[in-house]
């Protein structure tokens, strides 16, 4: 099909470049330059993909499609292809993994060849993901992401970092277990792993629930976020980041375009459990950001409490819920994987995350104080924010379900508005804090290098939200999903 | 007229025997070699004629498997040439080649000849078993292969660990064979034949389908197989043996044993049992389980490696169990595909293991192995891909044969096999990454790396303190890895080989 090399191309150049870097003899910062570059050609790569898009009504749902036969016997194929809300995510890995690439670069992690494969494999991993169009396929992916995530949390995280990755190993792989029987049963049972295809939908609760499992725990949504504070809080800053901003939003893709699209009778029978769950995720998460003693500890849990926002969006079932969430989803990828690079970059030069030993960093530093302003404000949503219109979205369709849903959203986004104002008069008001050095510097030159992109962005989107929201489902009347659910 | 005259002597199909004799060629030339030659040329000349007869076998069976579309009973019905043999026999001389790669450097004091005249002769073995069609035929390649195994475990006789292996495995081999003997005979019994399908025939035609004589040999028979796969509740000996024995060996007998043991099962249940298929089935799903039970609990808490991968073996015999227990013709060829990547990692993982043996001196263990990942990136890769290959996850064979493995119980209607699947792949995840915990996050020990094999102190002073470059052991690894890796890639084609493969058999 037509422009089909797109997807591939963007799947496989992360893969080969991860397999450049981990096979040539590159000194440490040769090693991450490749990997930058690789990173900023696959954003060019986006951006084709972008243009090559057709989002005119009318249009196929799933476009840049390239198929080829994996195992044909089982009806297993490799078949990719984007829907118009993929690319937006597709955009957000690039971008993101791109700015954590530039921070590890910045940084000079140790044993640089292994850790920039990982990332371009967590890279490839991701996109693919949002290219799948077979569940296998989608499978493989997903499954994929973790390979590279262990080994970046295992070798270059914190003190704490074994128990970690055995957490967060533990939940993701039960979850992904059931989901892989999920797919033997769907897929067996049908004959045919595609997507796309006419047999790929089912009314199955039991499948459903599988396929859920999945999500639930990498998303995360309460109460499956037992793996959460360590991972994040172990993690290598920028891969928090990217955990937190980018793979969470594997799971909520999945849950729109899997759970939601091919189940749409389960995903009726389920809606109100999950919205409780996502309305108590976003309460509790809420509440424990604002406890929370340290930067990456809000940012951590704000996480969960995004994630049950957009989890609100999604099971809204409807236009405005849909387009909200994946606003939301690119909001929060930019906004969690700035400000995790932004925990690191004060623990360089403090030491500490730790709230009660921060503190008056603001003065001398105009730099860290606008970048952390700036972010923080639009985290809370402020009106005219990007963040704010995606919770604006997410709270008309779901009070299309029911008032209640909207008054807990609403009291979610000032309990934001808590821990987010908490954070910066933390971090950059209020007396200097003991860890605090007077020659503490402001964020320099290079650092502003891969900050400043992802606030632009987040600018660019609160200018123009509709440059997400109109390009997401354009095509609607082509998605039996969709259309059924209507 | 003379007796000999008098006896009807069958047509021999030279061909369809040929890997057995090239490995036998190689066995009797090894063992010339160890009389003949001094002892500096006698490692690698005999080291070269073994890889070179696993080669030429491996390359007469790919000959076989192609001019043999449709199975015949050759040697007056004694083994069958069919494209199941041959694949068979291409998983174990691809797995013996690997296995001359990893023994290259391998430290023995004495015997280096006998050693792979030994190997050479255990894998001629297997694959004259896996063309068995009659119940002689069996018990004779099946001691065949014992027998050179047993010996192969105790062959550095210095060694206690190696005699306590040896002897171990004969004392429960032995009595795995007896049963395996014992159940012949009261199939014989019960039925008055020995080969696979006259046995079917007769079941069929005299209605002996819950014969009390003929379903307590086929019992027997099970448990004689099982002994050799190592599935539980018949794998005491496994991680004894696997651990006593010399590393190299114990990667062939973990792949080429078990992967022998398994097609022979599968042959045997479908031409010989096919009547008791209800029976049978049940009776493998209830061993698959078990294995899966005790494998992976078991190797749950190991801390020495290679009784880690004993356990873990017996886990993957349950794995592989599942196809057979299916019964139809998706678990036939999902046996066989499973088997090619688990043959290969099967060989990596010893050789890794090998490898950091060789360096230290010592057993390794978890703690032994912290930082290998690190001072020897290809073979910390290595062991990576293959626990991730053990654990069936993308990106190597061991995903698509587990898939096929669970798809074929599904296709059977046991959801129930495939939930207690996906649970203890979950169980295993723990052990499995654990071993790469081990090897890359954890801070390296204290611990003093020694000589290797034949290199003299001196040299390894010369290479300031670096562990020996193990090329041999380097080239098998990386032939396996491209196997792991290449069958996750390319399963179209290699499912291909297995389906016709399992056309032999009829489901």
């Amino acid at each position: 099909m037509a422009n089909g090399w797109l997807t591939d191309t963007l799947i496989l150049l992360p893969l080969g470049g991860a397999v450049f870097i981990a096979l040539a003899p590159l000194p440490r910062l040769a090693a991450g330059l490749v990997a930058l570059a690789v990173s900023l050609v696959e954003i060019a790569f986006w951006g084709g993909a972008l243009t090559a898009f057709d989002y005119a009504p009318g249009q196929p749902f799933v476009q840049l499609q390239d198929t080829t036969t994996w195992f044909g016997e089982l009806g297993i194929s490799y078949h990719v292809g984007f829907t118009g809300f993929a690319l937006w995510l597709v955009g957000l890995t690039a971008i993101a993994m791109t700015a954590a690439v530039a921070y590890a670069t910045w940084v000079r992690r140790d044993r640089a060849r292994a850790y920039f494969a990982s990332m371009l494999l967590l890279t490839s991993a991701l996109v693919g993901v949002f290219a799948a169009q077979d569940y296998l396929l989608f499978y493989v992916f997903w499954e994929a992401m973790l390979i590279p995530l262990y080994v970046l949390i295992g070798v270059w995280g914190g003190a704490g970092r074994l128990r970690a990755t055995l957490m967060f190993f533990i939940y993701t792989m039960a979850g992904s277990l059931l989901m892989l029987a999920s797919i033997v049963v769907l897929g067996i049972s049908h004959g045919s792993f595609d997507m796309i295809a006419g047999t790929a939908y089912s009314n199955s609760d039991w499948i459903f629930l599988g396929f859920v499992a999945a999500f639930v725990v990498k998303a995360p949504i309460f109460p499956f976020h037992g793996w959460l504070p360590d991972a994040y809080r172990e993690a290598p800053a920028e891969v928090a980041g990217v955990l937190s901003g980018v793979v969470s939003k594997a799971a909520a893709y999945g849950f729109l375009y899997v759970a939601i699209v091919h189940f749409p009778k389960p995903t009726h029978d389920f809606r109100t459990p999950i919205l409780v769950l996502a309305a108590i995720g976003l309460i509790y998460g809420s509440l424990l950001a604002f406890r929370a003693p340290d930067v990456r500890g809000v940012v951590a849990y704000s996480s969960l409490a995004q994630l049950g926002l957009i989890t609100f969006g999604l099971f809204a079932t409807n236009l405005a819920g849909f387009n909200g969430a994946v606003l939301q989803m690119v909001n929060h990828g930019l906004i969690s994987a700035a400000l995790f690079m932004l925990a690191g970059l004060l623990e360089l030069r403090t030491g500490t995350g730790r709230f009660d030993r921060l503190g008056g960093m603001a003065r001398g530093r105009p730099a860290l104080a606008t970048m952390l302003m700036t972010l923080g404000i639009i985290a809370l949503a402020v009106p005219g924010s990007s963040a704010f219109a995606g919770e604006f979205l997410i709270l008309t369709g779901v009070f299309t379900s029911g008032w209640g849903w909207s008054v807990v959203g609403a009291v979610a986004i000032v309990l934001a508005a808590m821990y987010m104002l908490r954070l910066i008069s933390a971090v950059l008001h209020q007396s200097r804090g003991a860890a605090v050095e007077p020659t503490a510097r402001d964020l320099r030159l290079p650092e502003l290098g891969f900050l400043v992109p992802l606030v632009a962005c987040l600018i660019f989107l609160s200018a123009w939200p509709a440059a997400v929201t109109d390009h997401t489902f354009g095509q609607t009347s082509q998605t039996p999903g969709l259309t059924r659910l209507r | 007229m003379t007796v000999a005259s008098s006896i009807p002597t069958p047509h021999i199909d030279w061909f369809a025997l040929s890997p057995s004799l090239i490995l036998l060629g190689a066995s009797a030339t090894c063992l010339l070699a160890a009389v003949l030659l001094r002892a500096r040329s006698r490692n690698w000349f005999s080291a070269v004629v073994t890889g070179g007869a696993f080669a030429g076998a491996f390359v007469a069976a790919a000959l076989l498997y192609d001019t043999s579309p449709h199975p015949q009973e050759v040697i007056a019905g004694a083994i069958v040439r069919d494209r199941l043999g041959a694949l068979a026999a291409l998983i174990v001389c691809g797995t013996g080649l690997a296995t001359v790669g990893v023994s290259w450097r391998m430290r023995l004091r004495a015997h280096r000849a006998e050693y792979y005249a030994l190997l050479a002769a255990a894998g001629g073995g297997m694959v004259f078993l896996v063309t068995a069609t009659s119940l002689i035929t069996l018990f004779l390649a099946l001691e065949w292969f014992s027998i050179s195994l047993y010996v192969l475990c105790a062959i550095d006789g210095e060694l206690e660990v190696r005699l306590e292996a040896g002897l171990k495995y004969l004392v429960v081999g032995g009595f795995g064979s007896a049963f395996l003997l014992f159940g012949s005979a009261l199939v014989y019994g019960a039925t008055g034949e020995v080969g696979f399908s006259q046995i079917a025939q007769a079941t069929a035609a005299r209605g002996l389908t819950h014969d009390a004589l003929l379903v307590s040999g086929l019992a027997m028979i099970l448990a004689g197989l099982g002994f050799k796969a190592s599935a539980a509740p018949f794998h005491m000996w496994t991680p004894d043996v696997y651990e006593g024995a010399p590393t190299p060996l114990t990667g062939f007998m973990a792949g080429a044993t078990k992967a022998t043991a398994l097609v022979l099962t599968l042959r045997l249940l479908n031409t010989a049992f096919p009547e008791e298929r209800e029976l049978w089935t049940i009776a493998l799903a209830v061993i698959a389980v078990a294995s899966l039970v005790i494998g992976n609990l078991g190797a749950l808490v190991q801390r020495n490696v290679k009784r880690m991968l004993a356990y873990s073996s017996i886990a993957q015999a349950g794995f592989m169990l599942i196809p057979i227990a299916a019964g139809n013709s998706l678990g036939g060829r999902a046996l066989l595909y499973y088997l090619i990547p688990y043959c290969a990692m099967s060989v990596a993982a010893f050789a890794v293991v090998a490898a950091r043996e060789r360096e230290l001196g010592q057993a390794v263990t978890f703690e032994n192995m912290a930082g290998l990942g690190w001072e020897r990136p290809f073979l910390g890769v290595a062991l990576w891909v293959c626990m991730l290959g053990f654990a069936g996850l993308p990106l190597t064979g061991g995903f698509v044969a587990k898939f096929y493995s669970f798809a074929s119980a599904y296709d059977r209607g046991w959801v129930w096999l495939v939930i207690v699947g996906v649970v203890f792949t979950a169980v295993s995840l723990y052990y499995y990454f654990g071993l790469v915990r081990a090897i890359y996050m954890r801070a390296p020990a204290q611990v003093g790396l020694v000589h290797g094999g034949a290199e003299p102190p001196s040299k390894l002073a010369a290479t300031g303190g670096q562990p020996p470059r193990e090329l041999a052991l380097q080239t098998a690894v990386l032939g396996c890895l491209v196997v792991v890796v290449g069958s996750f890639f390319f399963v179209e084609p290699l499912i291909k080989l297995c389906r016709m493969a399992a056309a032999s058999l009829s489901f």
